[in-house]
């Protein structure tokens, strides 16, 4: 009798254990801060500047999110993660959030148990390689050495890649971009592969980036986004429709710069629902009403944070390409706040 | 008249469990060992119960599942589309490999330094001295990294190769490149386990070649036993050394001109040097820095087996006549070992698992495999992590095995 309560209470513990996980927005709430994880350091993405402040593609969408749930974008506790660390980082509760150039695929969405929360990047994988080797295809990679990030997708595509076109090559499993960078520069391995923005980031960084070529061949499709653990809706609705926000932010045109005026000048119900002057869409997402408003000034809209990191006047200098406005031939495409 | 009656017999009272000595020790323990079990019940309880929150019970069905990794350093044949668990078999092996050839090298570079450090040449033993400080003073991963970065930057890529003559020996950033053994007229492999992920090959030039050497080995042991006989019989050695030179080499040449043995050199072709063995950077890196870090240790536990053996016995020897080599080999060392030994255990134990900082150079060891990218690519940590450790405490279970059977054969025999 006293050993089946002994073991009841137990067990109401451990299911109380397993409760707790799921109210991870007062859980950030109350802390003051948001555990955000992140690259090691890819530049563009996610990296620490001069003054140690992290910024980037990915560090933006962890501070929209912050500001619309803690109204700081600088609350952030940014957790560097590997390709390998990352999922048990998230899925042990070391971090509420993931957005890390992580790809949506079937297995990690339904059997790691996890929520993506939307895309931020559409990316695909590529190859560099030195110019001075004359290679023009990835076909022409037979016995090439491969540089290849640990613990990723692009590791399972090349596998796939080079066993349907029939060629060998011999991998080299590396666990962050900057061991990979040494490693390639020094000519340990022939090729780097990762997504294309991955490699376009990485040839910034070089001495002379001019003398690196990525191969015309995009082998994959890398839809990258910001994820959660599976089993907290609620949370996940938070991250996604900040996402959203700042989506939808670019489409009808409301910037960092002119938010203030446009909020009170605007007649566009929609804008007037985003920035919550009408309807209850920021209390339903259980914050107040100016939460996208908030994450929009963080940082700007989507368009001035791509811009800003990654966009073509940056020295990474990717193009809008499949991460334009619907609107203007691209793949991003919100749902409609209503 | 008075008669000794038996102490009647005492009744047992449940208050004597705490209150009489000679239960009391053992209530606790009960106790103690209940508590404990409750303890672990709950972690495991709460641990299934939190996996079942998330959906996640344990399962080892992704085992079978394909691994669709490659793995560039392989003993046995593997293709991405093979299963998880031939993945991990591959990681053990690797695991084992960078074992073993540390173990080796780190016992004879410990001997030697150790040695060399209670050398009276001043300057030997001094440098001995800056060697052990050095390397066990700083930690090994640091070691590991250190070693593949000089690999990295300093030896040339194979492509600075082109056009060049290059020799049997070649040493690239991408690793060494020796010749490697060739049959022409090889007598192929038995294919063990058919299709399983268990299945391996078992070349038989190698079991031939094993075969010759283990009988010809014993031939010479024929030969020496009938000279000592011979010896202790009429006090005249017999020579004997061409014969027993001759019983080994000449079957052994025989056997590879009859299987066409030759070597294959590495040639660049391509983006890379083609034949030869390769040795990865990466298991060099690795080998030498857990080699060069354990020998500090072993180092250390040889100078003061030597030192535990009193200085009379190598007067006693030296007083006999003994030059000081045989002293060393005759005298002290088969003494010094019962020291030596148990401690070398551990740090064999300790070698083995350091290697599971594979990861830091990309040495796909167990770690690396089953720990790294299965784990990764499947979301199974726990099931992943709970073999891994099962795996690591196999090999040193064994490894605790052998070498505690070796202490006993050389342990002082108590008559």
């Amino acid at each position: 009798m006293k050993k089946s309560v002994l073991l009841g209470a137990f067990t109401v513990a451990g299911l109380a254990a397993g409760m707790a996980a799921a109210g991870t927005k007062d859980d950030v709430q109350a802390r003051g801060k948001l555990n955000c994880g992140v690259t090691t350091g890819l530049v563009g993405f996610a990296a620490p500047d001069a003054n140690g402040e992290w910024e980037g593609f990915d560090v933006a969408v962890c501070r929209g999110v912050a500001a619309a749930v803690l109204g700081d974008p600088k609350a952030v506790e940014f957790v560097p993660t590997t390709g390998k660390t990352r999922f048990t980082a998230l899925a042990s509760g070391e971090i509420d959030m993931l957005a890390r150039n992580t790809t949506w695929t079937f297995s990690r969405d339904v059997d790691l148990k996890f929520e993506f929360t939307g895309v931020n990047y559409y990316d695909g994988q590529g190859f560099m390689v030195p110019k001075e080797l004359g290679v023009s295809s990835a076909k022409e990679l037979d016995g090439a050495t491969v540089c290849i990030q640990t613990g990723t997708t692009t590791e399972l595509n090349l596998a796939d890649f080079f066993r349907t076109n029939n060629i060998s090559y011999e991998p080299v499993p590396i666990e962050t971009n900057a061991e990979a960078q040494q490693q390639y520069l020094a000519g340990a391995c022939d090729v780097y592969t990762t997504d294309a923005s991955g490699l376009a980031a990485t040839r910034a960084s070089f001495e002379d980036p001019s003398a690196h070529v990525l191969l015309p061949e995009i082998i994959s499709k890398e839809p990258l986004g910001p994820l959660v653990r599976h089993g907290d809706n609620e949370w996940g609705d938070i991250v996604r429709w900040t996402l959203n926000a700042l989506i939808t932010a670019e489409e009808l045109g409301v910037t960092s710069a002119n938010i203030g005026e446009v909020a009170s000048s605007t007649n566009n119900p929609e804008i007037k629902r985003l920035l919550g002057s009408e309807g209850t869409l920021g209390e339903m997402l259980g914050l107040d009403a100016e939460w996208a408003k908030r994450a929009i000034m963080a940082g700007g809209n989507y368009g001035e944070i791509f811009a800003k990191n990654i966009g073509e006047d940056t020295p990474i200098g990717l193009a809008r390409g499949l991460n334009a406005q619907w609107t203007n031939g691209g793949l991003l495409y919100s749902p409609p706040f209503r | 008249m008075s008669s000794i009656t038996d102490p009647g017999k005492q009744q047992f009272r449940l208050s004597m469990l705490i209150y009489d000595t000679r239960y009391r020790s053992g209530t606790i323990q009960v106790i103690a060992m209940i508590g404990f079990m409750l303890l672990a019940a709950w972690l495991i309880s709460n641990t299934a119960q939190n996996l079942a929150a998330l959906g996640k019970p344990i399962d080892f069905g992704f085992f079978s599942e394909p691994a669709s990794y490659d793995i560039n350093q392989r003993l046995l044949d593997y293709t991405s589309r093979d299963s998880h668990l031939r993945a991990a078999l591959v990681g053990l092996l690797n695991t084992l490999v960078v074992a073993v050839l540390g173990c080796i090298t780190a016992t004879i570079l410990g001997v030697i330094i150790g040695v060399l450090r209670l050398s009276h040449n001043w300057l030997i033993a001094r440098l001995m001295t800056i060697y052990v400080e050095m390397f066990r003073n700083v930690p090994v991963l640091l070691w590991i990294v250190f070693i593949m970065a000089i690999l990295i930057e300093t030896l040339p890529a194979p492509r600075a190769f082109k056009g060049v003559e290059t020799g049997a020996l070649v040493l690239t950033n991408r690793g060494f490149y020796i010749p490697e053994a060739l049959f022409s007229r090889s007598l192929g492999d038995i294919h063990l386990l058919g299709e399983s992920s268990l299945r391996f090959d078992v070349s038989l030039d190698f079991i031939a070649i094993i075969v010759v050497l283990v009988a010809s080995l014993y031939a010479s042991h024929v030969i020496k036993t009938r000279a000592d006989r011979i010896q202790a019989a009429t006090g005249d050695r017999p020579t004997t050394w061409y014969l027993r030179l001759g019983v080994v080499v000449v079957p052994m040449v025989l056997l590879l001109v009859a299987l066409g043995f030759h070597l294959g050199m590495p040639e660049l072709k391509g983006f890379n040097f083609k034949g030869g063995t390769h040795l990865r950077n990466s298991l060099i890196a690795l080998w030498l820095a857990l080699s060069l870090y354990t020998a500090a240790f072993i180092a250390e536990i040889v100078r003061a087996g030597i030192m535990a053996i009193s200085h009379g016995q190598t007067e006693a020897a030296a007083a006999l006549g003994l030059r000081p080599n045989r002293i060393m080999s005759l005298v002290v060392l088969p003494q010094a070992l019962r020291v030596i030994i148990p401690p070398l255990i551990s740090n064999y134990l300790n070698l083995t698992k350091n290697s599971s900082l594979a990861i830091a150079v990309g040495y796909m060891d167990i770690t690396g495999t089953l720990g790294g990218i299965t784990m990764n690519q499947t979301g199974r940590e726990l099931e992943c992590i709970l073999l891994l450790m099962l795996v690591y405490l196999t090999i040193s279970l064994s490894i605790s095995a052998v070498m505690n059977w070796y202490n006993e054969s050389v342990k002082l025999k108590e008559r």
